[in-house]
């Protein structure tokens, strides 16, 4: 090791030191049942290896509540990311590549919609859809997320530089039409940026906590974040009579591998995502 | 002749609008509209005796006047006084070190900090829930083994410090994959002349790559002060470990909490809509001046 990097190095071993103990704890913790939860080392092992009862008991609470609430969560986080990510390369596409009256306009207010803080707009959409009477549906979740000023500015900015006028214009002179020339000819090109905001926009829905809260009431179509926090609240106010703690710690595991998974094989593109927010 | 191939593939412009439209009506749906509702609605009044009545400013006038508002506002521009300044500090040393070593450990640093981010703010708080709290967790026993009392993570004194570290845990690595990411895009010619001269890798990240990040930096600063006065998950979690979060704790806990423990929709939307306001033009003003200062210098 150059003693130039020592620094470097010991802050960075620090920093894996902060980030992964918690993510130890829960993996460790998930293999516990709840006596051991309580009695064992923290950050060690129990007497028994729970984790498969764990998991097991974990689908079966409340008739399968869990596989319920993971099931909700792939629907509206992959439904919300499919159409936020098509709604923005559609719109960072017209934007970038056409002229057509108020466009300036709505390029300056892209860049204000950014700022408008996503939680204020929360009840103000509740009371909106109740007013529509769709809360308490999967529309009320995956609606509102379609919402994506980020990704559309951010496609908008790649296809500038990546999609050449010259490759549309040739296609013109071939007499293609316009959704043919997007389809075949700039959707190809801007694939890494479609997938950095489909990351995005999923780990968004995926992570949304407040407004699942405000537009659902019905457990049966709560997602992951919200279901577990019913769970843990029972867990609270109920302290002895069911043994939940446990659960929502082997919940919380299973609720954040997959997505650990997904960055890791994916870091290619979220670096490339957040590198773009920086750089604007 | 350039005219006429030009005027042959000039596309026509409805199909531009064509392209814009779909995005435009989600717009229009999910931010005009409910914010112009709420705005709507936080200009009148319901009550038992008089139902509802157009009241004007009068909602406004009461939320800037509602000391419950006002500590919750107080106590999120401390926390981000402290949080924030910290968190960047940290994700800015991060990245400098990030910029300096390549090694097969750097990388796995890389993708250990930036694994929080993945965590759903919920999970995040109820995991550091458990490890504050003295049944579950191995922190809060520490003092003890020095003879001392064990530390109370969800008492008064320490609880915003406890809600600034699951913040801190969950932003860091976010926000040093931003700043490595700007630093990745420094010419390294600008700091050549300085090894040459001899000045320290300290001195070089200090004085010449911490300036050549200067907006990237900034820019982190600002969507993070976003975050802070939108403050919600965290505290509404940690509520169930710690009492003294109070309903008014954050002013956008308070609005919740105004809409569905109260059922006051009307002031909550008025609350909802001036804080939204406050942090869309704090952050607007920012990229603004931040930007002409930038070309400016």
């Amino acid at each position: 090791m150059k003693p130039r990097t020592r620094l470097a190095h010991l802050l960075m071993f620090a920093g894996v030191l902060y980030f992964a103990v918690p993510l130890l704890w829960v993996l460790v913790a998930a293999t516990k049942n709840q006596a051991d939860l309580l009695s064992s080392p923290a950050l060690w092992f129990g007497e028994e290896f729970s984790l498969f009862d764990n998991i097991g008991r974990l689908f079966r609470e409340d008739d399968g509540a869990y596989g319920r609430w993971i099931a909700n969560t792939a629907l509206y986080s992959g439904t919300s990311a499919v159409g936020a990510t098509a709604l923005a390369a559609l719109a960072g596409y017209g934007l970038a590549r056409f002229s057509f009256p108020g466009k300036r306009l709505l390029e300056t207010a892209l860049l204000g919609m950014i700022m408008v803080p996503a939680t204020a707009l929360v009840l103000p959409t509740y009371l909106i859809l109740a007013e529509l009477e769709v809360v308490d549906t999967a529309w009320a979740v995956i609606l509102p997320s379609l919402l994506s000023p980020f990704g559309t500015y951010l496609i908008r900015v790649y296809v500038a530089e990546a999609v050449p006028v010259e490759l549309i214009d040739a296609a013109r002179v071939d007499r293609a039409g316009e959704l043919r020339i997007f389809w075949r000819i700039v959707v190809p090109v801007m694939r890494p940026a479609l997938v950095t905001v489909f990351l995005f926009s999923l780990v968004a829905t995926w992570n949304n906590y407040f407004l699942p809260l405000v537009v659902l009431s019905d457990a049966d179509l709560y997602p992951l974040t919200v279901g577990l926090t019913t769970w843990f609240n029972t867990a609270q106010q109920e302290a002895g009579t069911r043994v939940l703690f446990d659960l929502v710690v082997t919940g919380s595991l299973l609720a954040i591998v997959p997505l650990v998974i997904a960055f890791v094989l994916l870091q290619r593109f979220w670096r490339s995502g957040a590198g773009t927010g920086a750089l604007k | 002749m350039a005219s006429r191939s030009s005027r042959r593939v000039t596309a026509h412009p409805v199909a531009g609008v064509l392209f814009v439209l779909p995005f435009f009506l989600v717009v229009v749906a999910f931010l005009v509209v409910p914010l112009g509702y709420a705005f709507w609605l936080s200009l009148s009044t319901r009550s038992l005796a008089l139902g509802t009545r157009f009241t004007g400013l009068e909602n406004y006038l009461r939320a800037f006047t509602d000391p419950v508002l006002l500590d919750g506002l107080l106590r999120v521009v401390v926390f981000g006084a402290v949080q924030i300044p910290v968190m960047l500090g940290i994700a800015l040393a991060g990245a400098l070190a990030l910029d300096v070593v390549t090694t097969r450990f750097a990388l796995a640093f890389r993708l250990i900090a930036f694994m929080p981010y993945a965590v759903p703010a919920v999970i995040g708080a109820l995991m550091w829930g458990f490890l504050y709290s003295r049944t579950f967790g191995p922190f809060a026993d520490l003092p003890t083994l020095v003879g001392g009392a064990p530390l109370d993570f969800f008492g008064p004194g320490l609880l915003l410090a406890s809600l600034g570290n699951i913040v801190t845990w969950a932003w860091t690595g976010y926000n040093m994959i931003v700043l490595y990411s700007a630093l990745q895009g420094v010419p390294r010619e600008s700091y050549e002349a300085a090894v040459i001269d001899g000045a320290s890798q300290v001195q070089i990240a200090l004085r010449v790559k911490v300036p050549a990040i200067r907006q990237a930096i900034a820019l982190a600063a600002i969507f993070t002060v976003i975050g802070t006065m939108q403050f919600f998950t965290e505290p509404q979690v940690m509520a169930r470990f710690a009492p003294a979060v109070s309903a008014g704790y954050t002013p956008n806990l308070y609005a919740y909490n105004q809409a569905f423990a109260y059922s006051d929709f009307h002031y909550s939307a008025a609350i909802s809509f001036a804080l939204g306001f406050v942090v869309f033009v704090t952050a607007y003003a920012f990229v603004f001046v931040n930007r002409r200062r930038g070309a400016a210098s």
